[in-house]
């Protein structure tokens, strides 16, 4: 009886020790093989674009080169950038000043590259017929802090509207979304009242303002362009008269301030490897095409050709010195590219 | 005489009370039952009416795509099906190990019982959490990079603590003449917990493995914190390679994305027809599950039949 268990326990020792053997000299010869790979991370608004380049880029090298694409969020995608383990950092707003420093101690040097519009949509119930529009002091007044448990009427924004209770549907507090509305409504980033329906997940906002008809809400301009049928859209006055988001709205600058460019933030020491430097110029070149396709808002053809020039000069930072802004016009954008 | 009908009026009384009492808390019981079942049902209805058109063959061997109906979850499956080989190769022995020495060698003091507490709160425990610690240990520590070796070690470290937890009530559910009989015959301890205590605790123990798989296999937090990808479309190199030593352990250290997190993509993007395809990942998932149960329960069922006390 006794021999049959040693002898089985030898067996297994042999083979354990065998498994060990094997994946120690596998992985010595993984650390060896080379591959052409290019890693990005980064925010989930910027992905579908970054996803649309990455499969056509893919098909046009044949699989020769791997792209991998993760949604750890902007300021994640940076903390992983700043560290050197990616390539390219997608982007829903400009690096902030902390994130300059953890990249300047680390040693990473990298190029701004605007790749496309993304809009912000506000909108109601189609039930509610009392707002045809907005101003942006209304929004404020609405969103502030101060607001939270006294703003709780729509008649208390405006007198003509009608007493019906004012019920809030916005982003969550990890969502770029949220960073991006307080800072063009509020004045101040992250600054809003709590006492409303926050969701990171858009979808599940559309869900509450088609649903309810005393709702206000404020969310990603193509979530509002796949539900046409279900919201009513709220155009905002910002002093030159009320302007309802729309493909041509946000593209030549009147949308505003609720639309904002977005970025790819490329590694310049990355940008020397062959498969970096043909996947931004890739990026870049088909972007106009490849963003529409996936619903989002290009930049003008001058500001990519500008975004090309950038790049093949290797201008390295940032041409928004590390501050939140907000309402930035394509002149603007285009004016700041030229000057640096 | 009138005393005695009163009385016994007062007991039918009660007994009536109590009879419907009982008649109320069944019908309760029932309500409750026919909800949850309700809801299941009509999520799973849901579920399956949104996604199965979408489950084609192509689905299953297509890459991500910004197309919702040419996209498919290839890497997403193949990429949680090795998850879950390394969570499984690392909780399994790891777990049973812990549960044998605890329950059989280890002595009963303050130590083992610190243990014990700590292990019934570590399966409490929010699975970002373990997501942060293996971002630390394994990626920065170990260097082991955002690899699949990373999110296999972080989920059998997530999923550790029920294995551990159902190994040991298991081990102690087997009554102790069994181990005295074995003694007596002259075995040592690792003889009786090999031969008798650890075959008849088995099924018990895989009951617990599969509940913690069937957890892992959801998790998204963690392995998105430790660097799950969205978009590759490539596969983990191959396990089998044509030169020696033939086999390669490099997928080990391969970036990889998971069908929950692919999931969680789909559903948050703007596109109705994307939300179909969530479903239809849903409907995988939920397919892969089963059939882990299923494999559980057969393999329960075989080792309970060899077992004659």
């Amino acid at each position: 009886m006794k021999k049959p268990i040693s002898r089985r326990f030898k067996a297994l020792l042999i083979g354990l020790s065998f498994c060990a053997t094997l994946i120690i000299l596998g992985s010595f010869t993984g650390s060896f093989a080379q591959e052409k790979i290019v890693r990005i991370d980064g925010s989930s608004t910027v992905y579908p674009i970054t996803e649309a380049v990455a499969e056509e880029f893919q098909k046009f090298k044949k699989g020769s080169v791997r792209v991998t694409v993760g949604i750890s969020g902007t300021g994640g995608g940076f903390k992983k950038f700043c560290r050197g383990e990616t390539d390219i950092s997608n982007a829903s707003r400009p690096i902030v000043k902390k994130e300059i420093e953890a990249c300047k101690q680390a040693g990473v040097e990298y190029i701004e590259l605007p790749v496309a519009y993304d809009g912000m949509a506000v909108v109601v119930n189609p039930k509610n017929n009392w707002v045809s529009y907005m101003t942006v002091a209304q929004l404020k007044m609405i969103w502030e802090p101060e607001a939270q448990g006294k703003i709780k009427r729509w008649n208390q924004v405006n007198p003509n509207w009608p007493n019906y209770p004012l019920n809030l549907y916005g982003a969550g507090v990890d969502s770029g979304t949220f960073d991006y509305f307080t800072e063009a409504i509020v004045g101040k980033a992250r600054a809003s009242r709590g006492d409303y329906t926050a969701s990171e997940d858009d979808n599940v906002l559309v869900q509450g303002v088609a649903g309810d008809p005393y709702a206000l809400g404020y969310f990603g301009y193509a979530y509002y362009a796949e539900n046409k049928d279900k919201l009513k859209i709220v155009p905002i006055d910002n002093g030159k008269g009320p302007v309802a988001p729309s493909e041509k709205t946000i593209m030549d600058g009147t949308y505003q301030p609720l639309s904002r460019p977005i970025f790819i933030y490329v590694n310049k020491k990355s940008a020397e490897r062959p498969e970096v430097r043909e996947f931004v110029e890739f990026y870049l070149r088909n972007a106009s095409r490849l963003v529409k396709q996936v619903k989002y808002i290009p930049l003008p053809e001058k500001a990519y050709k500008l975004a090309e020039e950038r790049f093949a000069k290797r201008k390295t930072g940032t041409v928004f010195g590390g501050e939140p802004k907000t309402g930035i016009k394509v002149e603007d954008l285009l004016r700041l590219e030229e000057r640096k | 005489m009138v005393k005695e009908m009163d009385e016994r009026e007062e007991i039918k009384r009660i007994i009536a009370q109590n009879r419907l009492r009982d008649k109320i808390f069944w019908i309760l019981g029932l309500l409750f039952t026919v909800v949850g079942f309700v809801v299941l049902f009509v999520l799973l209805l849901d579920l399956f009416m949104d996604g199965l058109p979408r489950l084609k063959w192509s689905f299953f061997v297509s890459y991500p795509s910004r197309f919702p109906e040419k996209a498919g979850i290839l890497s997403a499956w193949v990429g949680t099906a090795l998850l879950m080989v390394v969570t499984a190769l690392v909780a399994i022995p790891l777990g049973i190990a812990a549960g044998i020495y605890l329950e059989e060698y280890g002595r009963k003091n303050f130590i083992t019982h610190l243990i014990e507490i700590n292990m019934s709160n570590l399966a409490g425990v929010p699975s970002i959490i373990y997501g942060l610690l293996a971002l630390g240990l394994f990626v920065y520590f170990f260097r082991f990079g955002e690899s699949i070796l990373t999110g296999g070690l972080t989920l059998g470290l997530l999923i550790l603590p029920y294995v551990v937890i159902a190994t040991r009530e298991s081990i102690r559910s087997i009554p102790n003449s069994i181990r005295e009989a074995s003694y007596a015959l002259g075995s040592t301890k690792w003889q009786t917990i090999r031969h008798h205590v650890l075959p008849y605790s088995l099924g018990g123990i895989l009951t617990g493995i599969i509940i913690g798989l069937s957890r892992a296999i959801g998790e998204t937090a963690p392995i998105i914190t430790v660097g799950a990808l969205t978009f590759i479309a490539f596969l983990p190199s191959s396990p089998i390679s044509t030169s020696f030593p033939f086999l390669s352990f490099k997928w080990l250290f391969d970036p990889f994305t998971a069908m929950p997190v692919q999931m969680f993509n789909w559903i948050s993007r703007p596109q109705k027809e994307f939300h179909l395809n969530a479903a239809a990942c849903g409907i995988v998932l939920l397919i892969m599950t089963l059939l882990m149960n299923g494999l559980a329960i057969y393999l329960r069922y075989r080792f309970r039949k060899r077992i004659r006390w």
